[in-house]
């Protein structure tokens, strides 16, 4: 892509705030972006910690740490913490950065709405926290011991904390909405000139179809947890059998949020692969408008498979053949995907720098929970799987690739561009090194577990299961702990290194790679051209 | 001794105890190399199940069988698959790499095979998911064609806030099932119950699946059966057992507190020691009601003994052994207004449960059961309110 108008800090109409008002007033993209990746790193701790106390609990059988209901509240908040705290925050921290930067436009196109939907954020993750520590004050009822998915009836046995919860999903739910809704008016209107739908970069592909996804199924949860609230306060049974409601009804409405949800997380992470893998295979993205093919049908056939999460409620056997066979079919568009990637990578010319190291991690350990997706899909085999530590597995092998290290591999990759510094590329490797191998130690075993039987969100277990569970610890500390020198890595960059190149990377393409590195203040105030 | 067989009764059941301590060995895991572990997991699962429990244990049931067939089929495939994918990534990282001066293509994607790719490969990935659903699809219409023969067994399952209760329907019978603590149970700690569901091989079997609080689910491996207990609902599944044995399973669906406490224990017997343990059953419930209905007036001695096993195996889960609860779950009896206040008020909590809390209606206990348990609850731990309360009391308050 070239540009015939290479405009860097010229004409500013205000000057660039200081102080805690630059912050908290603050209507910049890259402001409003740095502020997401750290609220998501500040919840990455949290919510590891919270890990780390599950796995200590787990490392032999018998309950040394954790009574049981805070056990399950640790399982709760964790996967809510990681989820909604840390990769969705991550992400649309990325959008924020580069999003203007790669379209050729100044801001977001509703620059105030983007301060808004951030700022909701602290509130609602400080909901969330009071949903974990209430229980312990005199007079704050019972623990969420129900797991991030909230069934019924459980959920209306909890005491005060679950209102809490139910308020701090609202907030996210919210959030994340108008969030969207920004990057799709900004997608939508704010392209260079010459820039069509289908030569935008890939990235914000990706955020287009997941911003549509999260308009779509955000609102079904809220209005879930809002008649979970209703039933717990007021009176209505929407989902108690004794007043005439259905428990089951939560399910299909957490789901119907749920699966969609999964690819909220993932996609964006799909969008960094497509700008890391060309660059340091240094050749371009292999299919891009299959790409772009791949991933809406993933949206589509994504928002009508929910219920394979449900096999086991005594669906018609109708039903249960549509969900496999639409879950089964997901393969071929992820399948699509994956190969669009190697074929990338296929007679490039590759280097191997951290962020490369977390792409091809990412197609070989994603490709592997994806296939395990394949076996959950089949119905009486999932009879057997299901609820048990194989889901478990399953699902942190494509969530930590497919999310997480995508994310990681953004970071890597567009810090010299934010910082103006390179990171240490050792370090860098260190870390990519320590947390694979300690991801693969965590997870893998828990595979051989769930086969043998050890259901999950149990606190304590037979002594059949200890070896692997001792192994799965073992390895959660490896990978826990890896995530500090990842602290380190960013600090360090952003305090100083070596002075980055406005093309970090040799193999780089695209608009955000001609801006200085760090882009001034504001970028694009004119328009480039695309030819 | 009451209605169903405690748990000295059944480690003389058809299945001696060594035989189910070596039935358990047989799952743990023998001192192997880690990296053994690994490889076998994936390809000879199969093989290795028996010494490492890194794959489903061997079925009891013909169907079972099925499922555990399709799921090696699918992890053979996926497995294929996986390795075929990283046998181009390597291929790749180690040819197509910068360092060993190889120049990119820049032109492969407008290649034949860069223009139709993305048929190609869909194509290919459909031919499998297609393989895969159809054997799956033959399977599952046999999970899901619960019999209707007129000789099937039915079984009411009813998941409990923690533990299971099975009604043979067609007997009259009824068997709670909780856990046994660690004290008595030792290596089988959470594997084991005090009331096995004794089961007949050869004999369909249909299991009726609810609950009378939150969600629970019903799995045991071996017969590769797993279904939700919800309120509200009955589900079917069914099981025809293939062999003798004493299969172990775990509730699978988080219900709250004590979700690790609620082992399922199948026992599968020949369909004659079936028909003993029914004579049995059904001899022990007769006894049961007899001494209930008799127009006794029981001391408090007879009570406080008698309440104090029932209170034991079924309220300590919550309220614990020693009455103090765990607060603010669950609430302490020992020196509570309810256990130490109007007598009327608490038999209408033990008969009638409490709504929106973890507190089930008991009312499904007989008179005396209930009686001796609001007797020793009133009286135990210091709680010493003197009072006695009798069957007939008890009668009167439902
Ligand atoms: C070929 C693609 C995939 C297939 C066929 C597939 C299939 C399934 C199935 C059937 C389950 C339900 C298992 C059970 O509870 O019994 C499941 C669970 C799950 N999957 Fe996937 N999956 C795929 C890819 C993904 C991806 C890409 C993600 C996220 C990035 C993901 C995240 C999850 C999560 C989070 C759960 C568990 C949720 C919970 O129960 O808490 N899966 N998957
Ligand atoms: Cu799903």
């Amino acid at each position: 892509m070239t540009t015939t108008t290479l405009n860097h800090d010229e004409a500013h109409h205000h000057d660039m705030p200081t102080g805690w008002r630059r912050w908290l007033f603050s209507t910049n993209h890259k402001d409003i972006g740095t502020l997401y990746l750290l609220f998501a790193l500040t919840m990455l701790f949290l919510g590891g910690a919270s890990a780390m106390l599950i796995r200590l609990e787990l490392f032999q059988p018998g309950i040394q740490l954790l009574d049981p209901d805070l056990y399950n509240n640790l399982v709760t908040n964790h996967a809510l913490i990681m989820i909604f705290g840390a990769v969705m925050p991550a992400a649309a921290g990325l959008a924020n950065w580069m999003i203007p930067m790669m379209i050729g436009a100044p801001d977001m196109a509703l620059p105030r709405m983007n301060n808004l939907s951030f700022w909701i954020l602290p509130a609602a993750a400080t909901m969330l926290i009071l949903s974990f520590i209430v229980p312990f004050f005199p007079g704050g009822g019972t623990q969420i011991n129900t797991g991030w998915t909230l069934y019924p009836p459980l959920s209306v046995q909890v005491g005060m904390s679950m209102d809490f919860l139910i308020f701090a999903i609202h907030l996210l739910g919210i959030s994340s909405v108008l969030a969207s809704i920004n990057i799709i008016v900004t997608l939508l209107n704010m392209r260079a000139p010459g820039m069509t739908l289908m030569t935008m970069p890939m990235f914000c592909w990706t955020w287009l179809v997941t911003a549509f996804l999260l308009i779509l199924v955000v609102p079904v949860l809220a209005g879930g947890v809002t008649m979970l609230l209703f039933d717990r306060h007021f009176g209505t049974s929407f989902f108690d059998a004794a007043g005439g409601g259905d428990p089951v009804l939560f399910q299909h409405l957490f789901w119907f949020f749920g699966h969609p949800e999964v690819y909220i997380l993932l996609l964006p992470s799909i969008g960094v692969l497509s700008h890391v893998i060309p660059a340091f295979s240094r050749k371009p993205l292999f299919g891009y408008k299959s790409m772009v093919g791949a991933m809406l049908t993933v949206a589509t056939i994504g928002m009508v498979v929910w219920a394979h999460h449900q096999y086991t409620i005594g669906m018609s056997l109708g039903a249960v053949t549509y969900f496999m066979i639409g879950t089964i079919l997901i393969s071929i568009p992820v399948g699509l995907m994956i190969f669009n990637f190697i074929a990338t990578m296929w007679r490039g010319a590759m280097t191997f720098e951290t962020p490369m190291l977390f792409a091809v991690a990412i197609v070989l350990m994603f490709t592997f929970g994806g296939l395990s997706g394949v076996m959950l899909a089949v119905v009486p085999a999932d009879m057997q799987y299901h609820d048990s530590m194989f889901v478990v597995a399953h699902f942190h092998y494509v969530l930590m690739p497919g999310a997480v290290f995508g994310l990681f591999a953004g970071v890597f990759y567009w810090l010299p561009k934010w910082t103006g510094h390179m990171y240490d590329e050792t370090l860098g490797k260190i870390f990519f090194w320590t947390n694979v191998i300690g991801f693969n130690i965590t997870f893998f075993p828990q595979h051989f577990l769930g086969l043998a039987g050890m259901p999950r969100r149990i606190v304590d277990y037979n002594m059949m299961f200890t070896e692997f569970n001792v192994i799965s610890s073992i390895g959660a500390i490896i990978f826990g702990l890896s995530h500090l020198l990842l602290l380190y890595i960013v600090i360090k960059t952003i305090r100083g290194g070596k002075k980055a190149e406005s093309r970090a990377w040799e193999g780089a393409k695209g608009l955000e790679w001609e801006l200085d590195s760090p882009p001034a203040f504001h970028t694009w105030t004119v328009a480039p051209q695309i030819k | 001794m009451k209605f169903n067989n405690n748990f000295k009764r059944q480690v003389n059941h058809p299945m001696s105890v060594t035989q189910q301590l070596i039935n358990n060995q047989s799952y743990k895991l023998k001192t192997t190399s880690l990296t053994g572990i690994l490889v076998a997991g994936v390809f000879f699962a199969d093989k290795c199940r028996a010494e490492y429990g890194i794959n489903f244990p061997p079925p009891a049931a013909d169907v079972a069988q099925e499922i555990y067939n399709i799921h090696m089929l699918t992890m053979q495939i996926t497995t294929v698959l996986l390795l075929i994918v990283f046998g181009f990534v390597f291929y790749s990282l180690y040819y197509h790499r910068k360092s060993r001066g190889f120049q990119a293509d820049q032109d492969f994607h407008n290649s034949w095979f860069g223009n139709w790719s993305w048929v190609v490969v869909p194509v290919m990935v459909l031919g499998v998911d297609l393989t895969i659903a159809g054997k799956a699809d033959a399977v599952l219409k046999k999970v899901w064609d619960v019999p209707k023969a007129e000789n099937i067994l039915d079984v009411k399952v009813t998941g409990h806030q923690w533990w299971w209760e099975f009604d043979y329907l067609d007997h009259g019978i009824k068997v709670e099932s909780r856990y046994v603590p660690e004290k008595e149970s030792g290596d089988l700690y959470l594997r084991e119950v005090d009331n096995r569901l004794v089961l007949p091989t050869g004999q369909k079997i249909r299991f009726l699946h609810t609950s009378a609080d939150v969600l629970h689910a019903f799995w045991v491996p071996e017969l590769a059966v797993k279904k939700d207990a919800i309120p509200g609902y009955v589900t079917e599944t069914w099981a025809e057992l293939n062999r003798e044995g004493v299969f172990r399973g775990q509730c699978a669906e988080l219900c709250g507190t004590w979700h690790s406490r609620m082992p399922i224990v199948v026992e599968s017997v020949s369909p004659q020691q079936f028909a003993t343990w029914v004579d049995d059953q059904k001899a022990i419930k007769v006894a049961a009601a007899a001494e209930a209905s008799a127009d006794k007036t029981w001391s408090m001695d007879e009570l406080m003994a008698k309440g104090k096993t029932l209170y034991d195996t079924k309220c300590a889960a919550c309220h614990q052994v020693t009455g103090v609860g765990l607060p603010p779950a669950f609430p302490a009896l020992k020196g509570s207004a309810m256990a130490t206040g109007s007598i009327e008020a608490h038999l209408e909590i033990v008969i009638k449960g409490k709504e929106g809390t973890a507190m089930q209606p008991w009312g499904s206990l007989n008179d005396l059961e209930i009686a001796a348990i609001v007797t020793y609850e009133r009286n135990a731990w210091d709680n010493n309110t003197g009072d006695v309360v009798q069957p007939s009391d008890v009668k009167q308050a439902r």
